[in-house]
């Protein structure tokens, strides 16, 4: 086994776990977090760090091959929507009233007024 | 190496399945269904690797579509208590939040 492949394990071991550590954060976040804005970022962890370290360490284990154009495809797949139902999810719960708790010395946030439609009657 | 990434992937479902279940708010169900959905991509993925076929990476990816799609029309459910044609939704101030 020359440098270059041993290199290329190990980077992909390096990938690999630590990616799996991420998810397991993010789920150990999801579970044990107090409330839903927490939770929210708990979760984030997976969509973000878990995604992007797991795909590159199967990409470096597949080669130059079509499987690493699939691997890209879902990564980037991923990397966009993950952030976009997390911010779709917020904006609902945000809407209908769930609040993130206040401690002391913080103001919750107040959602801006909803945009009333009246153009709409032509 | 995928042993190791596929018992944590394991696990991590597992955790999310119990946060989903025990979910006090319509949310956080939601929240964990969206979580549950990318662990399961990345599980099928790394399955695939593990078992040497990494033609499992097709589903993976239709499983990620899927899984969009799929909060997205759940959150409109209930926000709107209807899939279909938005005139006909009711509005907002209608709702009463």
């Amino acid at each position: 086994m020359s440098t270059l492949e041993l290199a290329i394990e190990f980077l992909s071991w390096l990938f690999i776990v630590s990616g799996s550590i991420f998810a397991l954060i993010g789920a150990v976040g999801a579970l044990r977090f107090p409330d839903f804005w927490s939770r929210l970022h708990a979760v984030s962890i997976t969509d973000s760090a878990g995604v992007i370290l797991l795909v590159i360490g199967m990409c470096l284990q597949a080669g130059p091959t079509l499987i690493t154009v699939k691997l890209l495809i879902i990564g980037v797949f991923l990397f966009i929507t993950g952030p976009t139902s997390t911010h779709a999810i917020a904006n609902a719960a945000l809407v209908t009233g769930l609040r993130p708790p206040e401690g002391e010395g913080l103001v919750g946030a107040e959602p801006e007024p909803l945009v009333s439609d009246e153009g709409d009657n032509g | 190496m995928f042993t190791v990434a596929i018992f944590a992937l394991f696990i991590s479902m597992v955790l999310v399945l119990i946060r989903l279940y025990a979910g006090p708010t319509l949310y956080d169900r939601v929240l964990a269904m969206n979580s549950f959905g990318t662990h399961t991509v990345l599980f099928i993925g790394v399955l695939g690797f593990l078992t040497g076929r990494p033609d499992f990476l097709d589903i993976s990816l239709l499983y990620a579509l899927i899984n969009f799609v799929g909060t997205i029309a759940i959150l409109k459910y209930f926000r709107y208590r209807a899939i279909g044609d938005i005139h006909q939704m009711p509005t907002d101030q209608e709702i009463g939040k």
